[in-house]
């Protein structure tokens, strides 16, 4: 092993190749994101009904996108689920990177049911009396989880969130498997073409370690600012 | 559905043991094995992190929580990665794909394993450790003998859902050929073509009903835990708290 030598790496064709492969993860992870939460939270809200058939379905869900690895998830959507869209779709999907659209699909669906299980663990550490006290003071039902239940609920699920966000963001990573140019799918690239292995990884794993930490740390602002005298 | 039956009358086998008897053991086995034996070694190799972590001493403090951090912060298939890069070049021989992989899966857990260990000795009275010191036990002992036997207690349910997790896990190993469970319907997926959904939907429900038993499994470990500690005599907890615990249930 030689002297490291960052020089071939990180110029010209590779480093625009690695620029843009930082942009797509980036644009993967916030895409994902934001599924992930809207998936989470109609999730939880379809948990707290009083249907016990609604119930179960979530539950289920859950389950299974909990219970079955990330992988095997990606290929079910990239492979199988994929080929019973109508033609047109298929053939529509294929021109505009169906790579990119399933890995959003399954991380997102999965790491939705992760979500929505921190946001129901929240509310269920909520005392019920709360929302029974709201209730007698007046406060509607939807006023009384707006104003007392889910400002103390989100405080709760915080921490959970904030790793739930981490770990999506290093799900993405899984994208390289069907063909996303992502990070490490690029790092993989420039490491056949330069053989600058020990060079790629580190630079790989400085950028992704810089964005996971950031993360931590926003999260942990966020988790001091909000949080509340006492507790 | 009839599709799904033939599969698995055709490969069922393949996707359980691999090509064993007249090959290689993969499939089901093979990620069963590189589970195990990744749990075992994460295990001590955690608690000793841990140790490192909450060490007063920045000789110990310093490089477990670099490498905590370092684990937790990059995918696990980057760690593969350099894992398949790094172990050939370090013990000068081939390395096989399996060891990579139980490697990468004891260093990746590991690093989870130690916060849970640290939360569960920081979650534990400071009187416990002070107990112990005045008795005359050294830091060490107090640690192996008052503190650990406690904190890992509590933490048994959450050790099961880490392997759950490293099950899960073992499936990364398909990206450097690993002969297991994932690699093995790719095999089948190539070799059929045609039915992609049935392969990957088996392979799908396969995990599910090994990580589901093991989740009903932990939960049933979690009433225990809870049920032993507030039947057990306050340990320098007020006693005000179980009215507050039972209303939020």
């Amino acid at each position: 092993m030689g002297r490291l030598d960052f020089s071939t790496i990180l110029r010209g064709d590779h480093l625009a190749s690695l620029g843009s492969s930082v942009l797509t993860m980036l644009e993967l992870t916030a895409l994902t994101w934001l599924l992930a939460m809207v998936v989470g939270i109609v999730l939880a809200l379809v948990r707290m009904s009083p249907s016990t058939l609604m119930q179960r379905a979530v539950a289920v869900y859950v389950e299974y996108h909990q219970n079955v690895p990330m992988l095997v998830q990606i290929f079910l959507w990239y492979f199988g689920i994929s080929t019973f869209l109508p033609q047109e779709w298929q053939q529509w999907l294929n021109h505009h990177g169906s790579e990119f659209f399933f890995a959003f699909i399954s991380v997102g669906l999965a790491m939705g049911a992760y979500v929505s299980e921190a946001l129901r663990s929240g509310i269920r550490s909520i005392p019920s009396s709360q929302h029974e006290a709201a209730r007698a003071l007046g406060l509607t039902f939807l006023q009384s989880y707006r104003l007392v239940v889910l400002p103390q609920a989100l405080r709760i699920a915080l921490p959970a969130l904030i790793s739930h966000t981490v770990l999506l963001f290093k799900n993405t990573s899984l994208a390289m498997t069907i063909g996303v140019a992502e990070l490490t799918y690029i790092t993989r690239e420039i490491e056949n073409e330069s053989f600058r292995t020990v060079e790629i990884y580190m630079v790989a794993t400085v950028i992704y370690l810089a964005i996971s930490l950031t993360i931590m740390a926003l999260g942990s602002r966020i988790e001091r600012r909000t949080s509340l005298a006492g507790r | 559905m009839t599709d799904i039956l033939q599969i698995l009358r055709d490969y069922g086998l393949l996707l359980l043991v691999g090509q064993y008897p007249n090959g290689p053991l993969g499939g089901l086995a093979i990620t069963f094995a590189m589970a195990v034996l990744g749990i075992l070694l994460a295990f001590p190799l955690g608690v000793l992190l841990a140790l490192g972590r909450i060490s007063p001493f920045a000789l110990f403090s310093w490089p477990s929580t670099v490498i905590v951090y370092v684990a937790r912060g990059v995918p696990l298939i980057m760690l593969i990665f350099w894992m398949y890069y790094f172990l050939p070049v370090a013990t000068g021989r081939p390395v096989s794909g399996f060891s990579t992989m139980v490697a990468t899966l004891v260093v990746y857990q590991a690093s989870y394993i130690a916060e849970i260990v640290r939360a569960g000795i920081e979650g534990l009275p400071k009187g416990q450790m002070e107990a112990g010191r005045s008795l005359g036990l050294s830091y060490l002992q107090t640690m192996r003998k008052v503190i650990l036997p406690q904190a890992l207690y509590n933490m048994v349910p959450t050790l099961l859902s880490q392997f759950i997790s490293t099950i899960k896990e073992t499936s990364l190993g398909y990206v450097i050929g690993v002969n297991e469970l994932t690699f093995a319907a790719n095999q089948i997926n190539t070799t059929l073509l045609t039915k992609p959904f049935q392969v990957f939907a088996i392979l799908a429900a396969v995990y599910f009903a090994l990580c589901f038993s093991l989740t009903l499994i932990t939960h049933q470990l979690e009433r225990t835990v809870t049920a032993r500690r507030a039947s057990a005599p306050t340990r320098g907890v007020p006693q005000v708290q179980p009215a507050v615990v039972i209303a939020s249930e």
